[in-house]
């Protein structure tokens, strides 16, 4: 059929040249880049001064930016993520960690009552300029309370941006435009990409990255593999399983689409639309909880689409509706990975019509 | 308005304290029979020009005035869900406050958030309807103004019932730990809804539990406009030296309900009666007029206040809604 063209990272013209670096160094450059540039950005979080974040995001900020502006917090997430909500009403521009997504029940009302609302029950008034970069993910035996993704819980809440890169290049992208935008963005890395020498990360994800600045849509999923048969629509590693397999029904003559959705608030629905009105079939993977997620939303946002003609049913592969198993062959059995998304493209094109 | 050495404040601070407590209880007077219209015979709380929760502030004026006479524009409070005489005494504007309540396209977000989400960024004041959820935006505000060198503080006000919150105690250890030029000032007016605080709470005083966070816990009884007055302007010129917080607890008392159509079955038998006795405001006239100020002077005060009242009323009652469509702006800015 037809071959397979793996499209090039849409990195613009590298100002100062580029270097390969992991998702972790390249948040890290991001946020020390927006803090030179601009006094308010300043970053909060617990382990991120001294050690420089447990998933490496802000290495060396403490020593360039001291102790005012790198903030070691108290192990109380609702009261740090409450004071950026107030320091960016403030003006300033804060960058909060919150070490796992799995935290987030001792501290949503920050989140989605005050970060995500004030600006809507201000009128516009009073804005609230911060980013919350937060580790997901599982893969490696840590159970169901530090290895959850919950992509929809954060994108089924107005109020905030939500975005995961899939490589260092987007990350850095994404953390500066994050940073700069107006509004609370929820910055999620996967923790099967960042990089870390202690925890396995998908060789995918360390890419060249610009030196200089270097800024990506925050409402944008890019086609990251061209292909006339199948759109394979996935976010954060699941892309990688995505053209993974991709490579495998290349060889079998299938020539799948790989779509990397970058942010899921807001969803860019157009460009996935788009992909599966020229394929006509939809396959969303992700590591999330299946039932209500951002699978449903996908299928669901082009199924409403009456321009795209499907040639079969839409399929989503994501963890099952069960927390998270510790045990790895529990793990790996639950876990979407490169060989369930192959399997799920055959049945695809096995399928004669919708 | 600066702090005073002595234990009282000066002239023009007290009969402010007065004229502001006056324009707050008229205009919980005023929000009463709007708030009834339309929800009899059948209480039925969406109906009405003022629709949802109604939170009244009567009885508790002492505490936002004995505060907020210590505070400029460029200071911040973080209020509760019951915020009217806080927002009057931080300067709020009353007829946005209004229209707002009323939920008009003239009000503070335009009519989308209601009475219990208020935000005036002109003099720096917000609030939040959850429990205790003020605070972490407060030691926010804090750390902003300690970041740029500026005198400024943050104030939070917040009830009895929130301090057995886990975001009080977090907030209180965060801005001790980074010593922030924030006060938190607890109404305790006895009752979480229903719940008496001495069934509820570990400790008799929370005024106490400032010793675990090591900063300074005043417990202030009496509802009294000059007592509140006098350790706020200590806690409040202690955070503006770069001291650090503190923590206030005031006694105080809620001569309503928890929320407007609360039948308050909750309360012993006599305790409405006991405390409208207690009502701080005619107390507070009498101790004016006991120490020199003229009725003359406090005729014209109170009249002033309600008269910018029923302005800001008629104002919002004659506002035009906003289109419905307009509930898709502000989300992101």
């Amino acid at each position: 059929m037809s071959s397979p063209e793996t499209l090039a990272p849409p990195v613009a013209a590298p100002a100062g040249g580029s270097r390969r670096l992991t998702i972790a160094r390249a948040m890290a450059e991001a946020i020390g880049q927006a803090m030179e540039r601009d006094p308010a950005v300043i970053v909060m979080g617990e382990d991120i001064a001294r050690l420089g974040g447990v998933f490496g995001t802000t290495t060396g900020l403490l020593d360039r930016f001291g102790p005012e502006r790198v903030r070691d917090t108290p192990i109380s997430e609702t009261a740090f993520i409450g004071a950026a909500v107030g320091l960016a009403g403030a003006g300033f521009k804060p960058v909060v960690e919150l070490m796992f997504v799995d935290f987030f029940g001792v501290c949503m009302d920050a989140i989605y009552n005050l970060a995500a609302k004030q600006c809507y029950f201000s009128g516009g008034q009073v804005t609230c300029p911060m980013v919350l970069m937060t580790s997901v993910g599982g893969g490696y035996g840590d159970a169901g309370q530090h290895s959850q993704c919950l992509y929809a819980t954060f994108g089924h809440l107005p109020g905030l941006k939500v975005v995961i890169p899939s490589n260092a290049a987007d990350a850095k992208g994404l953390m500066l435009a994050a940073i700069r935008d107006p509004n609370p963005v929820i910055f999620m890395y996967h923790k099967a990409l960042q990089g870390m020498g202690w925890l396995g990360t998908v060789k995918r994800s360390i890419v060249d990255v610009p030196a200089g600045d270097h800024v990506i849509p925050l409402d944008r999923a890019r086609v990251v593999r061209a292909g006339r048969d199948l759109t394979i629509v996935s976010l954060g590693v699941g892309v990688h399983h995505a053209l993974d397999a991709a490579e495998e029904l290349a060889a079998e003559g299938i020539a799948a689409e790989v779509i990397d959705l970058i942010a899921i608030a807001p969803l860019d629905r157009a460009t996935v639309r788009a992909s599966v009105g020229r394929t006509g079939r939809l396959l969303v993977v992700d590591d999330d909880y299946l039932s209500y997620g951002v699978g449903a939303e996908v299928i669901a946002s082009v199924c409403e689409d009456a321009g795209v003609a499907l040639r079969a049913r839409p399929r989503r592969i994501a963890h099952p509706d069960i927390p998270v198993p510790f045990t790895p062959v529990m793990e790996h059995h639950v876990l979407p990975d490169a060989g369930k998304v192959l399997a799920a493209a055959r049945t695809i094109m096995t399928e004669k019509n919708a | 308005m600066s702090g005073v050495a002595n234990n009282r404040g000066s002239n023009s601070d007290r009969l402010w304290m007065y004229a502001t407590m006056v324009k707050s209880r008229h205009f919980e007077a005023l929000i009463k029979p709007a708030y009834f219209e339309g929800k009899s015979p059948v209480f039925n709380m969406a109906k009405g020009p003022l629709p949802g929760e109604m939170h009244l502030s009567d009885g508790q004026e002492p505490c936002a005035v004995g505060v907020c006479a210590h505070l400029g524009i460029a200071d911040t409070v973080t209020a509760t869900h019951r915020p009217h005489h806080i927002a009057i005494a931080k300067g709020v504007d009353l007829d946005a406050m209004a229209a707002e309540i009323f939920g008009k396209a003239s009000g503070l977000s335009g009519g989308r958030g209601g009475h219990m989400h208020l935000f005036d960024a002109a003099v720096n004041f917000a609030c939040s309807g959850i429990i205790a959820q003020g605070l972490g935006p407060a030691v926010g505000a804090a750390l902003a103004a300690k970041l740029r060198g500026e005198p400024h503080v943050a104030v939070a006000f917040l009830g009895e019932g929130a301090a057995n919150q886990g975001a009080f105690h977090e907030a209180l250890n965060l801005a001790a730990v980074w010593r922030v030029p924030a006060v938190f000032v607890i109404e305790d007016n006895a009752y979480g809804i229903s719940v008496a605080k001495r069934d509820c709470t570990a400790v008799a005083s929370n005024a106490t539990r400032a010793a675990a966070y090591a900063m300074p816990g005043h417990h202030v009884p009496g509802n009294d406009p000059d007592a509140v007055h006098a350790v706020a302007g200590e806690a409040i010129a202690r955070a503006r030296r770069g001291e650090g917080p503190s923590l206030i607890e005031i006694e105080t008392i809620r001569l309503e309900g928890h929320f407007m159509g609360d039948a308050e079955g909750y309360r012993p038998d006599g305790e409405v009666a006991r405390l409208r006795e207690a009502d701080p405001i005619p107390r507070y006239r009498a101790s004016l007029l006991a120490d020199g100020v003229s009725a003359a002077t406090l005729d014209t005060a109170e009249s002033e206040a309600r008269a910018a009242v029923e302005s800001a009323f008629a104002r919002a009652r004659a506002a035009a809604y906003p289109l419905p469509e307009e509930a898709f702006a502000h989300v992101f800015a």
